[in-house]
């Protein structure tokens, strides 16, 4: 059988989040108690949590979760990463051993930042060597798979249901301001742990629910500006679009969403001059980043949160309000589980991004 | 002298049916048919059939059919009886073996040997009767960087582009090689679609000036017709370089087609063969092609995309690569197969490549360089109908060129008789009496109804892919499958075999 990212492998899904506007840290509990609900949609192949103000302490510095599936691989990463790194510190991250989760390979966290020399010769600031070494690790050290490498901010993820993989990873331990989590429904897949989701790069972490018919398309796009897709699945590309458009063009998450699921020409048409010939541009400058398919995103960011359906709106996306709390999820019982009344609720529309920002953070 | 030849066809009459109202013989140029008063029926030399079937079709009571003549020279696996024709015929001209339209020869066409998927359980199609289905496109280099104003807004001023409805234009047929109505067609079919007609290298005639805003001028190297209004007047400039019919070459028109305003339009006189350079004596190298491009640009105030036309051979790929680099905006591709009004027979049918493998190898090098973005691919030679299409975008092309299959829509058989001048169907020739029986309105309403069906039966294998606008389709090569294809085939279109996950 072919190993996850030989093949392309589309999957259905459960996602979920909660935020709070004035960045003040709760714990990671409600949030396995909101993906928990959702079970049947996911079957136990992947399962996953990303966590926003996790390490306020290191919050300067790139903290990159990794796994080991080899002996060798460690040793190769450490010397790799030495490098060009200055190491603050690195520590196995903490688990609980629990009957679920089986098959875990080494995990380990280090909190890292380029080395000057290093930026110096990479010129574009530290994002750009970190995003180098991601690509460099995880395509040419054999058995070292980086799977998160934002700042103050983490990935966890498994193979196994999400609410298993959340007590494993000891999420009720950490407190943030953002988590998101993912129950994978994969048709097809050897139960790789690289291959569940969140998938993220850099602050950025995408979880998805649905099947993308663009996805070669976009793929080879992002191969073209030096994204090497390793996974083959729609998370990871929809995570290369959100940076290349984000970080590399300059483009705010709104914009981005207006390239990923953009507008109909038939409503386009109908804008107004300006703001035609702002939507026109957009479409046609980024046409190979257009996503098509159902799909339902939330994407984590350093400061805040996004929730997005594709243009045709063929996947749910519930989103409540409640206090200076955020909700979103595949559907509205994984949010009544942990927030029973709310403000206010509605359903994500198709192509209409939906932003919330921590209050009197970076736009 | 002998004729060593025999006819290639059979007029065969039925003339149980056939009530002698000589309409075969009014309507055919090639004097087949004519009436017998002595025997008191209709006779047909069949020597002189072309097979373009205009009599077939006119005929009021359906007496007459046109098939391969049975008579077989020995059969010879090496020497088949096209080699014996043709000798004869050189043996006794002297001359170079001339043919018309594209390579009939049984080479492989991989357009048929790849399929495409459809969306089950997992993904669900998209109904184009009730969901909208995309198939706008845009034409032209992208910008690198986005600019934005003092209050952050984007400035959304573009490189010149082109906009069609949807990914399919006429391509270059030159008016001479073609008729004046044949180009009326084209011309009004193009305005009423909202895509492009082009001139191909015969100039732009008066008339048409109107049709400006759907027009693409070319220039090739005989720059026939070329001058300052005609660059102004175009919605992009196309440079030929090379033809997929006849690549090496330049343009070959024979001079019993340079009558009147074909004259005129050409700026040449009347009934001297317009022979176009094999290169253009301007561009020796890639940097000769990008003064050319900027030499076209600066002329027309950066307002209009130049277009490279290019024909498929062998290192195409690094062609292409070059000319991404030149300046110019859209590369077009003219793939072996594609037609012509007059090649000579060997080049026609031996020089080149197959536009699918052209295709499969320009767009991935252009990746591989992170140039893909400095132009759009358009791709020729040929395209037969809307799937030919839809494996076209997925490969990687933004759009497609047709010309057959537009002659065809307007009622060429693909006799493959254009250099003789004598179209029955008032297409390729230059003959008054010929080219009123082609009626520019029935024409271009011909014209606008197989693209309109042809963009139905896009939307619905979209549709079917789950896939609603056509940007998406472009490069998605994982929607393509291959049959019946050997390892480096696949590895050349960039396609998995069928059955492959």
């Amino acid at each position: 059988m072919l190993l996850e990212g030989e093949f392309r492998n589309p999957a259905g899904c459960a996602i979920s989040a909660i935020f709070d506007k004035t960045g003040a840290r709760f714990s990671g509990e409600s949030i396995i108690d909101s993906i928990a609900v959702m079970r049947d949609r996911s079957n136990g192949l992947g399962g996953g949590f990303a966590c926003y103000g996790i390490y306020p302490d290191k919050k300067d510095l790139y903290a990159f979760h990794v796994f080991f599936t080899i002996h060798s691989a460690r040793k190769d990463f450490e010397e790799y990463i030495s490098r060009y790194y200055e190491i603050d510190s690195s520590e196995d991250i903490p688990t609980r051993k629990i009957p679920e989760i089986v098959d875990e390979p080494e995990i380990r966290r280090y909190f890292v930042y380029p080395k000057q020399k290093y930026i110096d010769f990479v010129k574009t600031g530290p994002d750009e060597c970190v995003f180098r070494t991601v690509f460099a690790v995880n395509t040419e050290i054999k058995g070292a798979y980086i799977f998160s490498s934002g700042k103050n901010m983490g990935i966890f993820k498994a193979v196994g249901f999400p609410e298993d993989v959340g007590r494993f990873y000891m999420l009720d331990s950490y407190e943030g301001y953002l988590f998101t989590a993912h129950g994978r429904y994969p048709t097809n897949t050897p139960g790789w742990w690289g291959g569940a989701h969140p998938f993220g790069l850099l602050g950025l972490s995408v979880v998805h629910n649905g099947e993308i018919s663009s996805y070669d398309a976009n793929r080879r796009a992002m191969e073209m500006y030096g994204y090497k897709c390793t996974l083959l699945t729609d998370t990871e590309v929809i995570t290369y679009i959100l940076d290349y458009l984000t970080r590399k063009k300059g483009l705010t998450f709104t914009e981005s969403a207006e390239v990923i699921a953009a507008p109909f020409w038939s409503r386009i048409d109908r804008m107004s001059e300006e703001e035609k010939a702002r939507a026109t541009y957009l479409r046609d400058v980024f046409s190979a980043e257009l996503v098509t398919g159902p799909f339902s995103i939330i994407v984590g960011f350093d400061g805040g949160v996004m929730a997005l359906n594709d243009r045709l709106k063929l996947r749910t996306l519930a989103v409540a309000e409640k206090g200076d709390k955020v909700y979103m999820a595949s559907e509205e019982a994984a949010i009544r589980r942990v927030c029973p009344s709310f403000d206010k609720m509605f359903y994500a529309e198709g192509g209409k991004p939906i932003v919330y920002r921590v209050k009197g953070g970076k736009q | 002298m002998i004729d060593y030849n025999v006819a290639p066809f059979e007029v065969v009459r039925d003339y149980d049916k056939c009530v002698n109202c000589r309409v075969c013989e009014r309507q055919c140029s090639n004097e087949v048919h004519h009436y017998e008063e002595g025997f008191g029926k209709m006779i047909s030399d069949s020597a002189k059939c072309v097979d373009c079937q205009r009599c077939v079709c006119l005929c009021p009571t359906k007496a007459l059919k046109i098939v391969p003549n049975q008579n077989a020279f020995r059969p010879n696996a090496n020497w088949q009886q096209k080699y014996l024709t043709e000798i004869y015929k050189q043996a006794e001209s002297g001359g170079v073996l001339l043919s018309s339209m594209g390579n009939p020869e049984p080479f492989p066409v991989y357009f048929d040997k790849i399929l495409i998927n459809a969306s089950q359980v997992t993904n669900p199609s998209i109904d184009p009767l009730r969901e909208p289905m995309e198939t706008r496109v845009f034409l032209g280099a992208k910008p690198q960087t986005i600019e934005r104003d003092a209050e952050g807004k984007i400035v959304t001023k573009l490189p010149p582009r082109l906009k069609l409805s949807m990914p399919v234009m006429f391509s270059a047929m030159s008016y001479g090689s073609i008729s004046y109505n044949a180009h009326a067609a084209l011309a009004r079919a193009a305005e009423a679609l909202g895509i492009y007609y082009n001139t191909g290298e015969g100039g732009l005639h008066k008339d048409f000036y109107k049709y400006s805003a759907n027009t693409i001028v070319q220039v090739a190297s005989g720059r026939f017709g070329v001058h300052k209004d005609y660059l102004e007047d175009g919605a992009a400039i196309e440079i030929k370089i090379g033809q997929g019919a006849k690549p090496g070459i330049g343009g070959h028109l024979p001079g019993a087609k340079i009558v009147g305003d074909v004259s005129k339009t050409r700026m040449i006189p009347e009934g001297s063969d317009a022979v176009s350079p094999a290169p253009h004596h301007d561009i020796y190298s890639i940097e000769d092609l990008r003064q050319l491009v900027y030499s076209i640009k600066e002329a027309t105030e950066y307002k209009k995309p130049v277009i490279v036309k290019i024909a498929a051979v062998h290192n195409v790929a690094a062609i292409a690569s070059g000319i991404a680099r030149s300046g110019a905006d859209i590369i077009a591709i003219d793939g072996f197969r594609g037609g012509t009004g007059a090649a000579p027979t060997r080049i026609r049918d031996n020089v080149g490549i197959p536009i699918e493998l052209a295709l499969g190898s320009v767009d991935e090098r252009l990746r591989e360089e992170n140039i893909r973005d400095n132009v759009s691919l358009v791709v020729a030679g040929s395209i037969r109908s809307s799937a030919d299409v839809v494996k076209a975008i997925c490969l990687g092309a933004d759009a497609v060129y047709i010309g057959s299959a537009s002659l065809v829509a307007m009622g060429c058989h693909l006799c493959r008789t254009c250099n003789y001048g004598k179209c029955n169907w008032g297409i390729a020739t230059q003959r008054p009496d010929l080219v009123k029986r082609l009626n520019p309105d029935i024409a271009a309403e011909r014209l606008i109804n197989m693209l309109t069906a042809w963009n139905h039966e896009i939307q619905e294998m979209m549709g079917g892919m789950g896939i609603n606008s056509i940007e998406a389709l472009r490069g998605n090569r994982l929607m393509l499958r291959g049959v019946g294809l050997n390892e480096r085939e696949l590895a050349v279109l960039g396609i998995k075999h069928a059955g492959e996950v």
